[in-house]
Protein backbone atom coordinates (compact mmCIF):
# COMPACT_ATOMS: atom_id res chain seq x y z
CA UNK A 1 0.00 0.00 0.00
CA UNK A 2 1.35 3.48 -0.90
CA UNK A 3 3.42 4.71 1.27
CA UNK A 4 2.95 7.75 3.73
CA UNK A 5 5.58 10.09 2.16
CA UNK A 6 3.84 12.91 0.48
CA UNK A 7 6.36 15.38 1.12
CA UNK A 8 8.61 13.47 -0.39
CA UNK A 9 7.40 14.05 -4.04
CA UNK A 10 6.98 17.91 -3.95
CA UNK A 11 10.27 18.59 -2.38
CA UNK A 12 11.97 16.14 -5.46
CA UNK A 13 10.00 18.09 -7.90
CA UNK A 14 10.90 21.63 -6.82
CA UNK A 15 14.82 20.17 -6.26
CA UNK A 16 14.86 18.99 -10.09
CA UNK A 17 12.68 21.81 -11.79
CA UNK A 18 12.61 24.79 -9.61
CA UNK A 19 13.86 27.43 -12.40
CA UNK A 20 10.97 25.77 -14.57
CA UNK A 21 7.71 26.26 -13.05
CA UNK A 22 6.14 29.48 -12.39
CA UNK A 23 4.10 28.16 -9.22
CA UNK A 24 3.22 24.71 -7.48
CA UNK A 25 0.40 23.74 -5.71
CA UNK A 26 -0.46 20.74 -2.99
CA UNK A 27 -3.70 20.94 -2.14
CA UNK A 28 -4.93 17.34 -1.17
CA UNK A 29 -2.47 14.91 -0.03
CA UNK A 30 -2.22 13.09 -3.24
CA UNK A 31 -2.65 15.62 -5.36
CA UNK A 32 0.32 18.31 -7.19
CA UNK A 33 -1.32 21.18 -9.40
CA UNK A 34 1.90 23.12 -11.43
CA UNK A 35 1.61 25.82 -13.39
CA UNK A 36 4.56 26.62 -16.07
CA UNK A 37 5.54 28.12 -19.34
CA UNK A 38 4.38 26.58 -22.82
CA UNK A 39 7.78 26.08 -24.18
CA UNK A 40 8.96 24.35 -21.13
CA UNK A 41 5.64 22.14 -20.52
CA UNK A 42 6.93 19.50 -23.21
CA UNK A 43 9.99 18.97 -21.61
CA UNK A 44 8.94 18.76 -18.21
CA UNK A 45 6.42 15.58 -19.09
CA UNK A 46 8.92 14.00 -20.83
CA UNK A 47 11.54 14.24 -18.18
CA UNK A 48 8.67 13.52 -15.78
CA UNK A 49 7.35 10.31 -17.82
CA UNK A 50 10.39 8.93 -18.92
CA UNK A 51 12.77 9.51 -15.61
CA UNK A 52 10.63 10.18 -13.24
CA UNK A 53 8.21 7.01 -14.11
CA UNK A 54 4.95 8.52 -13.95
CA UNK A 55 2.14 6.95 -15.96
CA UNK A 56 0.17 9.26 -18.27
CA UNK A 57 -3.44 9.72 -17.11
CA UNK A 58 -4.76 11.93 -20.01
CA UNK A 59 -4.09 15.24 -21.06
CA UNK A 60 -7.19 17.86 -20.88
CA UNK A 61 -7.63 20.34 -23.07
CA UNK A 62 -9.83 23.69 -22.06
CA UNK A 63 -10.79 27.16 -23.24
CA UNK A 64 -10.26 29.80 -20.45
CA UNK A 65 -10.78 32.45 -22.81
CA UNK A 66 -7.55 33.76 -22.69
CA UNK A 67 -6.07 30.96 -24.28
CA UNK A 68 -6.05 26.96 -24.36
CA UNK A 69 -5.14 25.83 -21.24
CA UNK A 70 -3.81 22.24 -21.02
CA UNK A 71 -3.02 19.60 -18.41
CA UNK A 72 -0.96 16.95 -18.24
CA UNK A 73 -2.34 14.55 -15.61
CA UNK A 74 0.44 12.08 -14.45
CA UNK A 75 0.81 9.63 -12.14
CA UNK A 76 3.38 8.13 -9.96
CA UNK A 77 1.90 5.38 -8.65
CA UNK A 78 4.20 4.41 -5.98
CA UNK A 79 4.19 7.21 -4.35
CA UNK A 80 0.39 7.45 -4.51
CA UNK A 81 0.50 10.59 -6.42
CA UNK A 82 -1.00 12.71 -9.56
CA UNK A 83 0.61 15.47 -10.86
CA UNK A 84 -0.89 17.89 -12.78
CA UNK A 85 1.23 20.13 -15.38
CA UNK A 86 -0.78 23.11 -16.75
CA UNK A 87 0.46 25.49 -19.28
CA UNK A 88 -2.14 28.10 -20.65
CA UNK A 89 -1.21 28.63 -24.34
CA UNK A 90 -2.37 31.83 -25.95
CA UNK A 91 -5.13 32.42 -28.38
CA UNK A 92 -2.02 34.77 -30.86
CA UNK A 93 -0.17 31.82 -31.47
CA UNK A 94 -1.72 28.70 -30.57
CA UNK A 95 1.17 25.59 -30.88
CA UNK A 96 3.26 23.76 -29.01
CA UNK A 97 5.80 21.21 -29.20
CA UNK A 98 4.00 17.49 -29.05
CA UNK A 99 5.59 15.04 -27.08
CA UNK A 100 3.48 12.47 -29.14
CA UNK A 101 6.88 12.75 -31.70
CA UNK A 102 8.70 10.85 -28.84
CA UNK A 103 6.53 9.00 -26.34
CA UNK A 104 4.00 6.58 -28.30
CA UNK A 105 1.41 7.15 -25.06
CA UNK A 106 0.53 10.87 -25.88
CA UNK A 107 -0.33 10.47 -29.67
CA UNK A 108 -3.83 10.08 -29.48
CA UNK A 109 -4.82 12.59 -26.88
CA UNK A 110 -2.67 15.00 -29.06
CA UNK A 111 -4.88 14.68 -31.92
CA UNK A 112 -7.95 14.70 -29.89
CA UNK A 113 -6.95 18.09 -28.47
CA UNK A 114 -5.76 19.28 -32.03
CA UNK A 115 -9.44 18.22 -32.88
CA UNK A 116 -11.59 19.30 -30.33
CA UNK A 117 -9.53 23.24 -29.55
CA UNK A 118 -7.54 23.67 -32.46
CA UNK A 119 -4.21 23.45 -30.63
CA UNK A 120 -1.48 22.59 -32.94
CA UNK A 121 1.51 19.76 -31.86
CA UNK A 122 4.96 20.39 -33.72
CA UNK A 123 5.98 17.70 -35.06
CA UNK A 124 3.23 14.94 -34.24
CA UNK A 125 3.61 12.27 -36.63
CA UNK A 126 0.08 11.41 -37.46
CA UNK A 127 -1.86 14.32 -36.68
CA UNK A 128 -5.86 13.08 -38.81
CA UNK A 129 -8.56 13.34 -36.68
CA UNK A 130 -9.21 11.03 -34.45
CA UNK A 131 -13.02 11.10 -33.20
CA UNK A 132 -14.73 14.15 -35.52
CA UNK A 133 -15.79 12.74 -38.89
CA UNK A 134 -13.50 13.77 -41.39
CA UNK A 135 -16.27 15.52 -42.90
CA UNK A 136 -16.57 18.09 -40.19
CA UNK A 137 -15.81 21.44 -41.18
CA UNK A 138 -12.21 22.60 -40.91
CA UNK A 139 -11.85 25.71 -38.60
CA UNK A 140 -14.80 24.76 -36.04
CA UNK A 141 -13.74 23.29 -32.89
CA UNK A 142 -16.43 21.93 -30.35
CA UNK A 143 -15.00 22.28 -27.53
CA UNK A 144 -14.53 26.34 -27.55
CA UNK A 145 -16.73 28.16 -25.23
CA UNK A 146 -17.87 30.15 -28.39
CA UNK A 147 -18.69 27.07 -29.92
CA UNK A 148 -22.86 26.89 -30.77
CA UNK A 149 -24.35 23.73 -32.09
CA UNK A 150 -26.13 26.37 -34.53
CA UNK A 151 -22.53 27.39 -35.53
CA UNK A 152 -21.93 23.77 -37.76
CA UNK A 153 -25.14 23.26 -40.19
CA UNK A 154 -25.38 20.37 -42.76
CA UNK A 155 -24.09 22.45 -45.67
CA UNK A 156 -21.20 22.97 -43.93
CA UNK A 157 -20.17 19.36 -44.07
CA UNK A 158 -17.20 18.57 -46.92
CA UNK A 159 -18.87 15.24 -47.79
CA UNK A 160 -16.31 14.89 -50.83
CA UNK A 161 -13.34 14.78 -47.76
CA UNK A 162 -14.50 11.72 -45.89
CA UNK A 163 -15.22 9.84 -49.47
CA UNK A 164 -19.05 9.49 -49.04
CA UNK B 1 6.00 -10.04 -50.45
CA UNK B 2 2.60 -8.24 -51.59
CA UNK B 3 0.78 -6.02 -49.20
CA UNK B 4 -2.42 -6.16 -48.76
CA UNK B 5 -5.01 -4.25 -46.28
CA UNK B 6 -7.72 -5.73 -44.69
CA UNK B 7 -10.28 -3.60 -43.13
CA UNK B 8 -11.78 -5.10 -40.19
CA UNK B 9 -15.05 -3.10 -39.39
CA UNK B 10 -16.06 -0.66 -39.29
CA UNK B 11 -18.73 -2.68 -36.66
CA UNK B 12 -15.71 -4.30 -35.34
CA UNK B 13 -16.72 -7.46 -33.76
CA UNK B 14 -14.72 -6.52 -29.88
CA UNK B 15 -16.07 -3.38 -28.55
CA UNK B 16 -19.01 -2.12 -28.48
CA UNK B 17 -18.06 0.76 -29.35
CA UNK B 18 -18.23 0.63 -33.67
CA UNK B 19 -14.19 1.04 -34.75
CA UNK B 20 -12.53 0.34 -37.25
CA UNK B 21 -8.89 -1.97 -37.98
CA UNK B 22 -6.89 -1.37 -41.19
CA UNK B 23 -4.72 -4.66 -41.19
CA UNK B 24 -1.65 -4.50 -43.79
CA UNK B 25 -1.28 -8.03 -44.38
CA UNK B 26 1.44 -10.06 -46.10
CA UNK B 27 0.24 -13.35 -46.85
CA UNK B 28 -1.24 -14.26 -43.48
CA UNK B 29 0.83 -12.58 -41.02
CA UNK B 30 -0.06 -9.22 -40.21
CA UNK B 31 2.81 -6.14 -40.64
CA UNK B 32 1.00 -3.46 -39.32
CA UNK B 33 -1.86 -2.22 -38.21
CA UNK B 34 -4.27 1.23 -38.09
CA UNK B 35 -7.02 1.91 -35.70
CA UNK B 36 -9.86 4.39 -36.83
CA UNK B 37 -12.52 5.62 -34.56
CA UNK B 38 -15.39 8.36 -33.91
CA UNK B 39 -18.14 6.26 -35.27
CA UNK B 40 -19.85 6.62 -31.83
CA UNK B 41 -18.62 9.93 -30.82
CA UNK B 42 -21.70 11.49 -28.40
CA UNK B 43 -20.14 15.06 -26.85
CA UNK B 44 -20.73 13.82 -23.89
CA UNK B 45 -17.60 16.01 -22.60
CA UNK B 46 -19.80 18.92 -23.94
CA UNK B 47 -22.64 17.82 -23.01
CA UNK B 48 -21.41 17.31 -19.57
CA UNK B 49 -21.00 21.42 -19.38
CA UNK B 50 -24.61 21.93 -19.45
CA UNK B 51 -25.38 19.43 -16.78
CA UNK B 52 -25.58 20.59 -13.21
CA UNK B 53 -23.31 18.81 -10.63
CA UNK B 54 -26.21 16.83 -9.79
CA UNK B 55 -27.69 15.40 -13.01
CA UNK B 56 -23.88 14.50 -14.39
CA UNK B 57 -23.64 11.50 -12.66
CA UNK B 58 -27.10 9.89 -14.63
CA UNK B 59 -25.19 11.48 -17.82
CA UNK B 60 -21.63 9.64 -17.51
CA UNK B 61 -23.82 6.68 -16.40
CA UNK B 62 -24.60 5.99 -19.92
CA UNK B 63 -21.37 6.36 -21.45
CA UNK B 64 -20.80 2.49 -21.05
CA UNK B 65 -23.55 -0.75 -20.63
CA UNK B 66 -20.86 -2.26 -18.66
CA UNK B 67 -18.90 0.14 -17.21
CA UNK B 68 -22.04 1.89 -16.00
CA UNK B 69 -20.70 1.73 -12.23
CA UNK B 70 -17.19 2.62 -12.73
CA UNK B 71 -17.61 6.06 -14.41
CA UNK B 72 -20.22 7.74 -11.77
CA UNK B 73 -17.80 6.21 -9.53
CA UNK B 74 -14.58 8.43 -11.10
CA UNK B 75 -16.96 11.71 -11.73
CA UNK B 76 -17.79 11.62 -7.60
CA UNK B 77 -14.45 11.23 -6.56
CA UNK B 78 -13.42 13.79 -8.80
CA UNK B 79 -15.98 16.16 -7.23
CA UNK B 80 -15.22 15.01 -3.72
CA UNK B 81 -11.65 15.65 -4.45
CA UNK B 82 -13.06 19.05 -5.04
CA UNK B 83 -14.82 19.86 -2.55
CA UNK B 84 -12.89 17.73 -0.25
CA UNK B 85 -15.21 15.99 2.00
CA UNK B 86 -15.02 12.68 3.64
CA UNK B 87 -18.23 10.40 2.12
CA UNK B 88 -19.54 8.01 5.21
CA UNK B 89 -18.07 4.76 6.24
CA UNK B 90 -21.60 2.76 5.05
CA UNK B 91 -21.97 4.30 1.69
CA UNK B 92 -17.58 3.66 0.96
CA UNK B 93 -18.96 0.03 1.80
CA UNK B 94 -22.04 -0.08 -0.73
CA UNK B 95 -19.85 1.58 -3.12
CA UNK B 96 -17.30 -1.23 -3.20
CA UNK B 97 -20.31 -4.06 -3.18
CA UNK B 98 -21.94 -2.58 -6.37
CA UNK B 99 -18.17 -1.79 -7.82
CA UNK B 100 -17.48 -5.34 -7.58
CA UNK B 101 -20.62 -6.98 -8.41
CA UNK B 102 -19.72 -4.97 -11.64
CA UNK B 103 -16.62 -6.59 -12.14
CA UNK B 104 -17.58 -9.85 -11.73
CA UNK B 105 -20.54 -9.72 -14.29
CA UNK B 106 -17.94 -7.62 -16.83
CA UNK B 107 -15.14 -10.18 -16.45
CA UNK B 108 -17.52 -13.25 -17.00
CA UNK B 109 -19.37 -11.49 -19.81
CA UNK B 110 -15.79 -11.48 -21.16
CA UNK B 111 -14.68 -15.17 -20.85
CA UNK B 112 -17.74 -16.54 -22.09
CA UNK B 113 -17.07 -14.36 -25.45
CA UNK B 114 -13.48 -15.46 -25.66
CA UNK B 115 -14.76 -19.32 -24.81
CA UNK B 116 -17.03 -18.88 -27.73
CA UNK B 117 -14.59 -17.71 -30.41
CA UNK B 118 -12.05 -20.16 -29.74
CA UNK B 119 -14.85 -22.87 -30.55
CA UNK B 120 -15.71 -23.95 -26.53
CA UNK B 121 -18.97 -22.94 -26.30
CA UNK B 122 -19.57 -25.02 -23.18
CA UNK B 123 -17.32 -21.89 -21.83
CA UNK B 124 -19.70 -19.06 -23.22
CA UNK B 125 -22.58 -20.79 -21.91
CA UNK B 126 -21.00 -21.55 -18.20
CA UNK B 127 -20.13 -18.42 -17.59
CA UNK B 128 -22.84 -16.41 -19.10
CA UNK B 129 -24.77 -18.93 -16.47
CA UNK B 130 -23.34 -17.85 -13.91
CA UNK B 131 -23.31 -14.19 -14.38
CA UNK B 132 -26.60 -14.40 -14.45
CA UNK B 133 -26.99 -14.94 -10.41
CA UNK B 134 -24.60 -11.99 -10.12
CA UNK B 135 -27.39 -9.49 -12.08
CA UNK B 136 -29.96 -10.99 -9.75
CA UNK B 137 -28.06 -9.97 -7.22
CA UNK B 138 -27.71 -6.61 -8.31
CA UNK B 139 -31.59 -6.21 -9.32
CA UNK B 140 -32.34 -7.17 -5.97
CA UNK B 141 -29.73 -4.71 -4.45
CA UNK B 142 -29.85 -1.70 -6.83
CA UNK B 143 -33.55 -2.31 -8.53
CA UNK B 144 -31.60 -2.50 -11.72
CA UNK B 145 -29.42 -4.99 -13.84
CA UNK B 146 -27.57 -2.57 -15.42
CA UNK B 147 -27.51 1.29 -15.03
CA UNK B 148 -27.69 1.46 -11.02
CA UNK B 149 -27.97 4.54 -10.51
CA UNK B 150 -26.88 4.36 -7.29
CA UNK B 151 -24.19 7.11 -6.85
CA UNK B 152 -24.13 10.71 -6.32
CA UNK B 153 -21.57 13.16 -5.19
CA UNK B 154 -21.25 12.75 -1.70
CA UNK B 155 -22.24 9.12 -1.01
CA UNK B 156 -24.55 6.61 -2.41
CA UNK B 157 -28.57 7.11 -3.44
CA UNK B 158 -30.30 4.10 -1.96
CA UNK B 159 -29.14 2.10 1.41
CA UNK B 160 -29.12 -1.53 1.37
CA UNK B 161 -31.94 -3.05 4.09
CA UNK B 162 -31.15 -6.79 5.99
CA UNK B 163 -33.53 -8.98 3.28
CA UNK B 164 -31.28 -7.36 1.04
CA UNK B 165 -27.98 -8.65 2.24
CA UNK B 166 -28.42 -11.89 3.57
CA UNK B 167 -30.25 -12.31 0.11
CA UNK B 168 -26.97 -11.33 -2.18
CA UNK B 169 -24.44 -13.24 0.71
CA UNK B 170 -26.27 -16.19 0.26
CA UNK B 171 -26.23 -16.13 -3.64
CA UNK B 172 -22.24 -14.80 -4.15
CA UNK B 173 -21.61 -17.72 -1.38
CA UNK B 174 -23.76 -19.89 -3.92
CA UNK B 175 -22.02 -18.45 -7.32
CA UNK B 176 -18.53 -18.66 -5.49
CA UNK B 177 -18.07 -22.47 -6.07
CA UNK B 178 -19.14 -22.93 -9.66
CA UNK B 179 -16.89 -20.17 -11.05
CA UNK B 180 -13.98 -21.85 -9.03
CA UNK B 181 -15.19 -25.30 -11.17
CA UNK B 182 -15.19 -23.31 -14.44
CA UNK B 183 -12.10 -21.31 -13.95
CA UNK B 184 -9.63 -24.87 -12.88
CA UNK B 185 -11.31 -26.51 -16.23
CA UNK B 186 -10.54 -23.56 -18.39
CA UNK B 187 -6.84 -23.34 -16.49
CA UNK B 188 -6.47 -26.80 -16.79
CA UNK B 189 -7.43 -27.48 -20.39
CA UNK B 190 -4.42 -28.60 -22.44
CA UNK B 191 -5.90 -26.89 -26.07
CA UNK B 192 -6.79 -24.07 -24.24
CA UNK B 193 -3.21 -23.39 -23.30
CA UNK B 194 -1.87 -24.25 -26.65
CA UNK B 195 -4.48 -22.26 -28.15
CA UNK B 196 -3.79 -18.96 -26.18
CA UNK B 197 -0.35 -18.72 -24.76
CA UNK B 198 2.31 -16.47 -26.53
CA UNK B 199 -0.53 -15.30 -28.95
CA UNK B 200 -0.59 -11.49 -29.02
CA UNK B 201 2.33 -10.56 -26.55
CA UNK B 202 2.69 -7.13 -25.27
CA UNK B 203 6.17 -6.83 -23.51
CA UNK B 204 5.98 -4.94 -19.63
CA UNK B 205 8.12 -2.30 -21.67
CA UNK B 206 5.45 -1.88 -24.44
CA UNK B 207 2.87 -1.84 -21.66
CA UNK B 208 4.56 1.24 -19.73
CA UNK B 209 5.25 3.00 -22.89
CA UNK B 210 1.79 3.08 -23.60
CA UNK B 211 0.38 4.01 -20.09
CA UNK B 212 -1.80 0.24 -20.67
CA UNK B 213 -4.40 0.26 -17.79
CA UNK B 214 -6.19 -2.70 -15.88
CA UNK B 215 -5.69 -6.41 -16.70
CA UNK B 216 -4.19 -5.15 -20.31
CA UNK B 217 -1.15 -4.06 -18.22
CA UNK B 218 -1.53 -6.23 -15.10
CA UNK B 219 -0.97 -9.39 -17.71
CA UNK B 220 2.18 -8.14 -18.68
CA UNK B 221 3.87 -7.43 -15.69
CA UNK B 222 2.78 -3.94 -14.51
CA UNK B 223 0.96 -3.74 -11.23
CA UNK B 224 -1.23 -1.09 -11.25
CA UNK B 225 -4.33 -1.17 -9.59
CA UNK B 226 -5.83 2.19 -8.90
CA UNK B 227 -8.03 0.48 -5.88
CA UNK B 228 -4.92 -0.33 -4.25
CA UNK B 229 -2.77 2.36 -5.61
CA UNK B 230 -4.81 5.43 -4.82
CA UNK B 231 -5.76 3.38 -2.40
CA UNK B 232 -9.66 4.21 -2.64
CA UNK B 233 -11.71 4.73 0.28
CA UNK B 234 -13.48 1.31 1.63
CA UNK B 235 -10.63 -0.68 -0.37
CA UNK B 236 -8.02 0.14 2.55
CA UNK B 237 -9.58 -1.56 4.94
CA UNK B 238 -10.56 -5.04 3.23
CA UNK B 239 -8.31 -7.73 2.66
CA UNK B 240 -7.50 -8.37 -0.99
CA UNK B 241 -4.27 -8.63 -3.25
CA UNK B 242 -3.71 -7.49 -6.83
CA UNK B 243 -3.70 -10.19 -9.35
CA UNK B 244 -0.32 -9.95 -11.60
CA UNK B 245 0.65 -12.32 -14.43
CA UNK B 246 4.05 -11.86 -16.23
CA UNK B 247 3.36 -12.86 -19.83
CA UNK B 248 1.44 -10.06 -21.20
CA UNK B 249 0.22 -12.97 -24.00
CA UNK B 250 -4.01 -13.63 -24.46
CA UNK B 251 -4.19 -16.51 -21.98
CA UNK B 252 -2.19 -14.15 -19.12
CA UNK B 253 -5.12 -11.33 -19.89
CA UNK B 254 -7.97 -14.03 -19.31
CA UNK B 255 -6.01 -15.70 -16.11
CA UNK B 256 -5.66 -11.82 -14.48
CA UNK B 257 -10.05 -11.38 -15.09
CA UNK B 258 -10.41 -15.16 -14.28
CA UNK B 259 -8.63 -14.52 -11.19
CA UNK B 260 -10.05 -11.04 -10.30
CA UNK B 261 -13.31 -12.76 -9.98
CA UNK B 262 -12.54 -14.38 -6.55
CA UNK B 263 -10.90 -11.18 -5.10
CA UNK B 264 -14.04 -9.46 -6.04
CA UNK B 265 -16.29 -11.87 -4.59
CA UNK B 266 -14.16 -11.78 -1.49
CA UNK B 267 -14.49 -8.10 -1.35
CA UNK B 268 -18.17 -8.61 -1.33
CA UNK B 269 -18.36 -10.70 0.91
CA UNK B 270 -16.46 -8.57 3.46
CA UNK B 271 -17.90 -5.45 2.51
CA UNK B 272 -21.32 -6.57 3.63
CA UNK B 273 -20.31 -8.45 6.25
CA UNK B 274 -18.26 -5.11 7.80
CA UNK B 275 -21.37 -2.94 6.97
CA UNK B 276 -21.85 -0.50 9.92
CA UNK B 277 -24.70 -0.56 11.26
CA UNK B 278 -27.67 2.30 10.39
CA UNK B 279 -25.94 5.65 10.17
CA UNK B 280 -25.72 8.33 7.15
CA UNK B 281 -24.75 7.05 3.81
CA UNK B 282 -24.47 10.96 2.20
CA UNK B 283 -22.17 13.15 3.14
CA UNK B 284 -24.66 16.55 1.68
CA UNK B 285 -22.64 18.47 -0.18
CA UNK B 286 -24.73 21.59 -0.53
CA UNK B 287 -22.19 23.24 -3.01
CA UNK B 288 -19.54 23.16 -5.09
CA UNK B 289 -16.59 25.49 -4.63
CA UNK B 290 -14.69 26.69 -7.44
CA UNK B 291 -11.36 24.73 -7.79
CA UNK B 292 -10.63 21.58 -9.64
CA UNK B 293 -10.57 17.55 -8.57
CA UNK B 294 -9.54 14.43 -10.20
CA UNK B 295 -11.23 11.25 -9.79
CA UNK B 296 -9.62 7.63 -10.84
CA UNK B 297 -11.28 4.34 -10.71
CA UNK B 298 -10.52 0.76 -11.72
CA UNK B 299 -13.23 -0.33 -13.93
CA UNK B 300 -13.12 -3.70 -15.15
CA UNK B 301 -10.97 -3.00 -17.92
CA UNK B 302 -8.46 -0.47 -16.42
CA UNK B 303 -8.50 2.81 -14.67
CA UNK B 304 -11.45 5.31 -15.76
CA UNK B 305 -10.11 9.09 -15.37
CA UNK B 306 -12.15 12.32 -14.68
CA UNK B 307 -10.88 15.94 -13.99
CA UNK B 308 -13.69 18.65 -13.23
CA UNK B 309 -12.89 22.61 -12.92
CA UNK B 310 -15.65 24.57 -11.12
CA UNK B 311 -15.73 28.19 -11.30
CA UNK B 312 -18.17 27.93 -8.70
CA UNK B 313 -21.58 27.69 -10.73
CA UNK B 314 -23.85 24.91 -10.94
CA UNK B 315 -22.49 23.53 -13.63
CA UNK B 316 -18.90 21.70 -14.08
CA UNK B 317 -16.82 24.31 -16.23
CA UNK B 318 -15.07 21.53 -17.85
CA UNK B 319 -15.68 18.31 -17.45
CA UNK B 320 -12.90 15.50 -18.56
CA UNK B 321 -13.30 12.11 -19.51
CA UNK B 322 -10.65 9.55 -20.32
CA UNK B 323 -11.67 5.31 -20.54
CA UNK B 324 -9.51 2.96 -20.07
CA UNK B 325 -9.60 2.22 -23.93
CA UNK B 326 -8.48 5.13 -24.87
CA UNK B 327 -4.45 4.05 -23.14
CA UNK B 328 -5.34 0.14 -24.22
CA UNK B 329 -6.42 0.27 -28.37
CA UNK B 330 -3.01 1.88 -29.33
CA UNK B 331 -1.14 -1.10 -27.41
CA UNK B 332 -2.78 -3.12 -31.00
CA UNK B 333 0.56 -1.79 -32.67
CA UNK B 334 2.63 -3.46 -30.56
CA UNK B 335 1.25 -6.67 -29.89
CA UNK B 336 -0.91 -7.57 -33.22
CA UNK B 337 2.68 -7.30 -35.61
CA UNK B 338 3.37 -10.67 -36.76
CA UNK B 339 0.32 -12.30 -35.69
CA UNK B 340 -2.46 -14.18 -37.88
CA UNK B 341 -5.49 -12.69 -38.96
CA UNK B 342 -7.29 -15.55 -37.27
CA UNK B 343 -5.76 -14.46 -33.88
CA UNK B 344 -6.11 -10.68 -34.69
CA UNK B 345 -9.76 -10.68 -33.53
CA UNK B 346 -8.84 -12.53 -30.53
CA UNK B 347 -6.27 -10.10 -29.29
CA UNK B 348 -8.24 -7.21 -30.27
CA UNK B 349 -10.85 -8.91 -27.47
CA UNK B 350 -8.05 -9.31 -25.09
CA UNK B 351 -8.56 -5.89 -24.03
CA UNK B 352 -12.41 -5.40 -23.60
CA UNK B 353 -15.44 -8.28 -24.00
CA UNK B 354 -17.72 -7.34 -26.29
CA UNK B 355 -17.69 -8.78 -29.77
CA UNK B 356 -21.30 -9.75 -30.46
CA UNK B 357 -21.42 -6.97 -32.85
CA UNK B 358 -19.68 -8.45 -35.54
CA UNK B 359 -20.97 -6.82 -38.67
CA UNK B 360 -18.40 -8.16 -41.46
CA UNK B 361 -15.00 -8.17 -42.65
CA UNK B 362 -13.83 -7.36 -46.18
CA UNK B 363 -11.16 -8.25 -48.05
CA UNK B 364 -9.94 -5.60 -50.43
CA UNK B 365 -6.86 -7.19 -52.62
CA UNK B 366 -4.99 -3.88 -55.07
CA UNK B 367 -6.76 -5.23 -57.83
CA UNK B 368 -9.87 -4.23 -56.54
CA UNK B 369 -11.68 -7.92 -56.03
CA UNK B 370 -13.74 -7.57 -53.01
CA UNK B 371 -14.90 -10.58 -50.35
CA UNK B 372 -16.88 -10.25 -47.45
CA UNK B 373 -15.78 -12.47 -44.76
CA UNK B 374 -18.77 -12.09 -41.98
CA UNK B 375 -18.54 -12.72 -38.27
CA UNK B 376 -19.20 -16.73 -39.14
CA UNK B 377 -16.25 -16.81 -40.95
CA UNK B 378 -13.98 -15.05 -38.65
CA UNK B 379 -15.29 -17.66 -35.89
CA UNK B 380 -14.70 -20.48 -38.35
CA UNK B 381 -11.24 -19.31 -38.78
CA UNK B 382 -10.50 -19.00 -35.35
CA UNK B 383 -12.44 -22.32 -34.51
CA UNK B 384 -10.17 -24.28 -37.04
CA UNK B 385 -6.85 -23.38 -35.25
CA UNK B 386 -8.70 -24.64 -32.39
CA UNK B 387 -9.23 -28.20 -34.29
CA UNK B 388 -6.04 -28.26 -35.83
CA UNK B 389 -4.38 -27.67 -32.24
CA UNK B 390 -6.41 -30.94 -31.01
CA UNK B 391 -5.45 -32.77 -34.25
CA UNK B 392 -1.56 -32.47 -33.08
CA UNK B 393 -2.60 -33.27 -29.51
CA UNK B 394 -4.38 -36.29 -30.58
CA UNK B 395 -7.19 -35.85 -27.98
CA UNK B 396 -10.83 -33.73 -27.54
CA UNK B 397 -11.31 -32.35 -23.90
CA UNK B 398 -14.58 -32.85 -22.26
CA UNK B 399 -14.57 -29.08 -22.23
CA UNK B 400 -14.93 -29.02 -25.58
CA UNK B 401 -18.42 -28.78 -27.80
CA UNK B 402 -17.85 -27.94 -31.18
CA UNK B 403 -21.90 -26.98 -32.39
CA UNK B 404 -22.12 -24.09 -33.86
Amino acid sequence: MAKKNNQKVMKNLKKKLKKDIIDIVQPRENRIYMRVKPEKAPGIVEYLFSKYKCKLCTASGMDMREGIEIIYHLAKEDENMIINVKTLIPYSKLEIESIGKKIKAFRWIEREINEMLGVKFKGHPDMRRLLLADSFPKGKYPLRKNFKNSDVTDEDYDYERSGI
Amino acid sequence: MKQTIIPLGPYHPLLEEPEHFKLYVEGEKVVDLDVEIGYNHRGIEKLSESKTWDQVPYLVERICGICSTSHPMAYCLAVEDLVGCEIPKRAQLIRVVVCELERIHSHLLWVGLAGHFIGYNTVWMWAWKYRETILEICEKLTGNRNHYAMFKPGGVRRDFNKEQIEFALEKIVDVEKPIRMLTDAILDDPVIHKRLKGIGVLTKREAVNYSALGPTSRGSGVPWDVRYDEPLDGFKDLKWKVIVQKDGDVFSKGVVRLLECFESVSLIKQALLNLPEGGAIDADIKEVPQGEGCGRYEAPRGEVFHYVRSDGSNMPYRHKVRAPTFNNLPTFKASCKGETIADVALITASIDPCYCCTERVAVVDKNNNEKILREKDLVKLSVGKTKNIMKKIGKTPALYNLEI
